[in-house]
C-alpha cells in the first residue's frame, strides 16, 4: 500500500472548516472541527453532516446477481427482494470469520449496490471478483462516489427542504433517486449514529456543492469521525477492525440476526452454523464503566483473572460515563455480571448492560 | 497562539505560575487544545511529595489520554477539586480557573531550566 494518504471530494472544505484531519484507514479524514461532544450532541439533538466518502461501493449487475450475492453474503437477499430496499449483512471467509459488514441496497432490476468499509475495500473487492461468475458486471464506484451522512432529529427536514416539491422521504431501510438542490443523489435512509437521517450518494465533482447546500442549514453542523464514534458505540453498532474481523465469527460477535437460520449454501454457512450448535466460547458484550475511559485492548478482569479484552470503548457523551465492548466468556456474558477494566495503573469496575446505551434517540422514538 | 508571558512553560505543555514559594502549575492552551474536551483529570491528593519529572496525574479527552509530569520538586498544597466535577474548565480558562496543583518549591533553581512563554510559543510552532 502506498504512504500517501488519499483525499475525498469534500477534503478542501474541511481545511476551510478547520478541521482536525487524521490518517484513517489509508485516508486523510476529519475526526472534528468543533469538538467530539459538541459534535455528537449537535446529532443528538439537532443535526450532523459526516463526509464519509472514504467508503468502498460496488455495483453488481447481471441476471446472476442474485444468485451470486446470495451465496457470497450472510443475510437473506429474499428480504431486499422490492426494489429500494436495502438490509445490513456480512461476509465471511470459509472459516466463517468476518471479512467485512456491509450494507447491499437493492438500487435496479438485476442491480445491487454494496458499501463497505475503507479499510477492507481492496480485500473485498478482491474476494468479490475472484468469486463471482464471468458474465456479472463488478465495479468499483468508490473512486467517483461521495457519501455524505446527514443525521440528526433534523435531517428529514433538512432532505426535504433541499430535495423541494415531489419528495417522498424514504421508508426506513430503503434508497431512492432524488435531486436535492439540484444535484442528482440516491438518498438512503440508513446510518452510524442511532439517529434518524439519510446517507447520499453523488458524484464526486457535485460533493462540494451538496455538503455547502446542506451546511447552510443553521440546524445542521459538521460532524467528524470522532463523534461519529461515540456516536455509534452508544447505539452499540458494531466497528469492524474493533468489534469484529477475521478471527471473529458472527454468533460471538452477537451478530446471528444476520446470519438467517434458515439459509444454507453461502460462504461460511457451515461453519457458523457449527458455532450455532456448540455455543460460542466467548462473546460481546456491552460495558458501562464509571469515571474512566476504557479503551481497545484493554483488559477485562473477573475476580481477578483476565478473562477478555475491550473491543471498542469511549466516553458517552450523553450518559457521561465510560462504555465498552468487550469480548468476555460466553458463561460470563449475562446483563449485570460485574468486571473490571485494567485501564493503566488502576482497576475500574465494569458491568454488562445489553447495548444500546443510549435508547433515547430519534430513532426509537 | 501566544501564551502569557506572567509564567513559565515545560516542554510536557506545563505552565507554572510562581507566587513566593508556591507554584500554582496548570496545562497550556496549546495542549488542552491538542487535547480537545477533556472529561477527566486525576490528580494526586494534598500533602504528596513530587520530585521534578514525576508522573502526579493525568488527563483525559474523548480521544486521547495524557500524563501530567511535575516540572518542579515540592510537596502538593493544593488541589483543583473543582476539576472533577467540571473538567471542561481545562479547556475554557487553562491558564486560569483550569489549574490543577500547587506546589511548596523546594528548589527554586529548577525553574530556570522552563522555557518563557515567548520560548515555549517558538517550541510548539517548531513542533
Amino acid at each position: 500500500m502506498s504512504d500517501a494518504l488519499k483525499r475525498t471530494p469534500l477534503y478542501e472544505e474541511h481545511l476551510a472548516l478547520g478541521a482536525r484531519m487524521v490518517p484513517f484507514a489509508g485516508w486523510e479524514m476529519p475526526v472534528q472541527y468543533s469538538g467530539i461532544i459538541e459534535e455528537h450532541k449537535s446529532v443528538r439533538s439537532s443535526a450532523g453532516v459526516f463526509d464519509v466518502s472514504h467508503m468502498a461501493e460496488f455495483r453488481v449487475f447481471g441476471f446472476g446477481a442474485f444468485d451470486f450475492l446470495q451465496g457470497l453474503l450472510t443475510n437473506d437477499l429474499h428480504r431486499i427482494g422490492e426494489l429500494g430496499q436495502a438490509q445490513y449483512t456480512l461476509m465471511l471467509d470459509d472459516e466463517g470469520h468476518i471479512i467485512d459488514d456491509l450494507i447491499v441496497y437493492h438500487t435496479g432490476d438485476l442491480e445491487y449496490l454494496i458499501i463497505a468499509n475503507a479499510g477492507n475495500a481492496e480485500t473485498d473487492f478482491a474476494w468479490i471478483t475472484s468469486h463471482a461468475p464471468a458474465d456479472l458486471e463488478i465495479v468499483d464506484e468508490s473512486e467517483r462516489t461521495a457519501l455524505i451522512a446527514l443525521q440528526g432529529p433534523k435531517a428529514l427536514n433538512v432532505a426535504a427542504e433541499l430535495a423541494g416539491a415531489g419528495w417522498e422521504t424514504p421508508a426506513r431501510f430503503t434508497i431512492a433517486e432524488a435531486s436535492l438542490d439540484t444535484v442528482p443523489t440516491l438518498v438512503a435512509r440508513t446510518g452510524y449514529t442511532g439517529e434518524d437521517g439519510v446517507e447520499i450518494l453523488c458524484g464526486a465533482s457535485d460533493a462540494p456543492r451538496l455538503w455547502r447546500a446542506i451546511l447552510s442549514f443553521p440546524e445542521v453542523n459538521p460532524a467528524g469521525l470522532g463523534a461519529r464514534d461515540t456516536l455509534r458505540l452508544e447505539m452499540g453498532y458494531p466497528l469492524y477492525g474493533n468489534d469484529m474481523d477475521r478471527s471473529i465469527d458472527p454468533i460471538s460477535a452477537g451478530l446471528g440476526w444476520v446470519v438467517p437460520k434458515h439459509k444454507t449454501g453461502f460462504i461460511g454457512s457451515e461453519a457458523v452454523a457449527k458455532v450455532r450448535e456448540a455455543g460460542p466460547e466467548s462473546k460481546l458484550v456491552g460495558l458501562t464503566v464509571a469515571g474512566a475511559i476504557p479503551r481497545p485492548g484493554m483488559s477485562v478482569l473477573h475476580e481477578g483473572e483476565v478473562v477478555g479484552k475491550v473491543a471498542s470503548g469511549t466516553f458517552s457523551p450523553t450518559l457521561e460515563t465510560g462504555i465498552a465492548t468487550a469480548y468476555v466468556p460466553a458463561a460470563l456474558s449475562a446483563p449485570g455480571t460485574r468486571f473490571e477494566v485494567e485501564i493503566r495503573k488502576k482497576t475500574v469496575a465494569a458491568v454488562v448492560v445489553k447495548p444500546p446505551f443510549v435508547s433515547t434517540t430519534s430513532l426509537s422514538a | 497562539m501566544a501564551h502569557p508571558s506572567d509564567r513559565v512553560y515545560s516542554k510536557e505543555h506545563e505552565w507554572v505560575m510562581v507566587d513566593g514559594d508556591v507554584a500554582t502549575i496548570g496545562i497550556s492552551d496549546f495542549a488542552q487544545d491538542q487535547l480537545g474536551e477533556v472529561v477527566y483529570v486525576d490528580l494526586p491528593s494534598e500533602g504528596d511529595s513530587l520530585a521534578s519529572g514525576d508522573s502526579f496525574g493525568e488527563i483525559e479527552s474523548v480521544k486521547s489520554v495524557s500524563e501530567l509530569f511535575a516540572p518542579v520538586s515540592g510537596e502538593i498544597v493544593e488541589v483543583n477539586s473543582a476539576l472533577d466535577d467540571a473538567p471542561e474548565i481545562v479547556n475554557s480558562d487553562p491558564h486560569g480557573a483550569g489549574w490543577m496543583i500547587k506546589i511548596r518549591v523546594n528548589d527554586a533553581s529548577e525553574l530556570d531550566g522552563l522555557l518563557s512563554a515567548e520560548d515555549y510559543d517558538a517550541f510548539i510552532t517548531e513542533g
